[in-house]
């Protein structure tokens, strides 16, 4: 999935270049200021176990072998701020020791594979955590968005491709997101496989409490809604700048049935509010692809600060109950 | 397992392109790849221009062409396959051969840059250009326990592979992830023991 040089053209490199900055400077802020200072060597650590563990073959049908890819791993270890930072510096690293995956297109790969798959497989597995109790529910929970992560990487990755007019998106999409299907697979048995070793080990590594961790230690992988709004923020941004051109260019079910039934002539071309994006196209731009682009960042911000205004409200509603509920565990 | 990167074995030599300044180096290479990068279709002079100062580049290094002939070689199937399906669809057999073009060109410059600097060096220029201080100290980390740790897998692997009498798949993914496993416990280990060194050495 390591994109080399010279796929990307220049306004994709750039794009992704400045969200993949954007949320490695907001990892490191953020772990600047949460991370323990006897945590810090453990970056270091992590990111060389991430670039071992992913020596190590597992043999596959036919002679054929893969291995670890490690992001969402890293990212249900360690917590998604951490996770980004390690998973980047392994990206850096196989760019300029073995020329995996280019140097400009270091952005798109740190986007793809440990934004996008790391934090996003990271708040999947939160999410499918909260279905049931238990180490065994933990542990596939990490699996199922492993294989998610693989997948949504290959999806940005594709995404790119295709924005950057190289290879279609009717061809790229289909293939990639095929094959990360199966690799995704292996990705999350291993990733299963590998967090029940160390659970069965160093439970207080996986975030378990035992006699032996310090009381009040916050869980390494619990991070609050703050990182995962901003990072939200940051991957639903890339997937509007690459995806948005491709998404169906059919007309959706309302559009449709208006035609079919007849009373498509009878939308009105004065709405009672004027729209500020018609169509989905910023108007004044000459680009199609651009102007959906560009019409999509703008209904992502606005959307995403419409719902955090309501988070805060919501939240802020509930703030007494929350803290008796904390203290009460 | 070949432990050493091309990085490594070439950065040693002696050669003006090894002596020129990190950060100059850096500045020329990313300069020329975002100038291929940027090259619009068709532009072959441009294209000519990048070959003739890289292979000017590479002779003046005195890197052997056969260490960097054996590392484009390992890159090429996804170079020329990606290349290949462009090239079938919209791009077109030129669009496809520009483009094949441009991706080993930009190989080209990245294995130059790498072959002539060591990496710490690189680190180094990343903290005096005021890189975030955690990320260049994961970074240098990384890099001197990378191999460190390569080793600890490898010896695992081969002391589990010997009382595991069976080559079964299952068995061996089994074995694998519990050498990932236990690899993790130990690097989370050897960082609590770095952190005590650290202090020790008045590390803030």
């Amino acid at each position: 999935m390591h994109i080399p040089d010279g796929f990307l053209d220049a306004k994709t490199t750039l794009a992704a270049g400045v969200l993949a900055a954007g949320a490695l400077g907001v990892a490191l802020r953020r772990a600047r200021r949460e991370l323990p200072p006897q945590r810090v060597p453990l970056l270091g650590l992590a990111a060389a176990f991430v670039f071992a563990a992913q020596m190590l073959n597992f043999p596959v049908l036919g002679g054929t072998s893969g291995h670890l890819i490690g992001a969402v791993l890293t990212a249900a270890l360690l917590g998604p701020s951490a996770s980004v930072i390690v998973i980047s510096s392994v990206l850096i690293v196989q760019c300029f020791l073995f020329a995996d995956g280019g140097i400009a297109a270091l952005g798109a790969n740190i986007f793809n594979m440990a934004v996008v798959g790391g934090v996003g497989g990271w708040a999947l597995c939160r999410a499918i955590e909260k279905v049931g109790r238990g180490r065994g529910m933990r542990i596939a929970a990490a699996g199922i968005a492993a294989w998610f992560g693989t997948v949504l990487a290959s999806i940005a990755c594709a995404g790119e491709l295709a924005a950057s007019k190289t290879i279609e998106w009717r061809v790229v999409f289909p293939a990639m997101a095929g094959v990360h299907m199966l690799i995704g697979v292996g990705e999350g048995v291993i990733t299963m496989l590998v967090l029940s070793a160390i659970a069965a080990s160093r439970p207080d590594l996986i975030g378990e409490s035992t006699i032996g961790s310090r009381a009040g230690e916050k869980r390494p992988g619990a991070e609050g809604l703050g990182s995962l709004f901003t990072f939200g923020l940051i991957i639903s941004m890339g997937l509007a700048l690459f995806m948005a051109p491709f998404a169906s260019p059919w007309p959706d079910g309302l559009d449709k049935s208006a035609e079919s039934l007849g009373f498509a002539d009878r939308e009105t071309s004065e709405r009672s509010i004027p729209t500020l994006i018609p169509s989905y196209k910023m108007p004044g731009i000459a680009s199609e692809g651009l102007a959906t682009g560009v019409a999509g960042v703008a209904g992502t911000t606005v959307v995403f600060v419409l719902s955090w205004i309501g988070a805060r409200a919501l939240v802020r509603r509930k703030r007494g109950a929350l803290s008796a509920d904390a203290a009460a565990s | 397992m070949n432990l050493a990167s091309f990085s490594e074995r070439a950065s040693g030599i002696q050669s003006p392109v090894h002596r020129l300044g990190t950060g100059e180096k850096l500045v020329l290479g990313i300069g020329l790849i975002v100038f291929i990068v940027a090259l619009p279709r068709g532009w072959a002079a441009g294209l000519g221009l990048a070959t003739a100062v890289l292979l000017l580049g590479v002779y003046m290094s005195r890197i052997p062409w056969g260490e960097i002939g054996r590392v484009l070689l390992r890159l090429e199937p996804l170079a020329l396959g990606v290349s290949l399906v462009a090239g079938l669809g919209a791009a077109g057999l030129s669009g496809g051969l520009f483009l094949a073009a441009k991706c080993n060109l930009c190989i080209l410059t990245a294995l130059l840059l790498s072959g002539t600097t060591p990496f710490p060096e690189l680190v180094r220029a990343m903290r005096r250009a005021r890189f975030p201080s955690l990320l260049v100290t994961t970074l240098a980390l990384m890099y001197r326990y990378r191999r460190v740790l390569i080793d600890e897998a490898e010896r695992m692997r081969r002391a589990r592979a010997a009382r595991t009498m069976t080559r079964r798949r299952w068995h061996v993914w089994r074995m694998s992830s519990g050498v990932i496993g236990r690899l993790f416990v130990r690097a989370s280990e050897r960082a609590e023991r770095l952190y005590g060194a650290m202090l020790a050495r008045g590390w803030k």
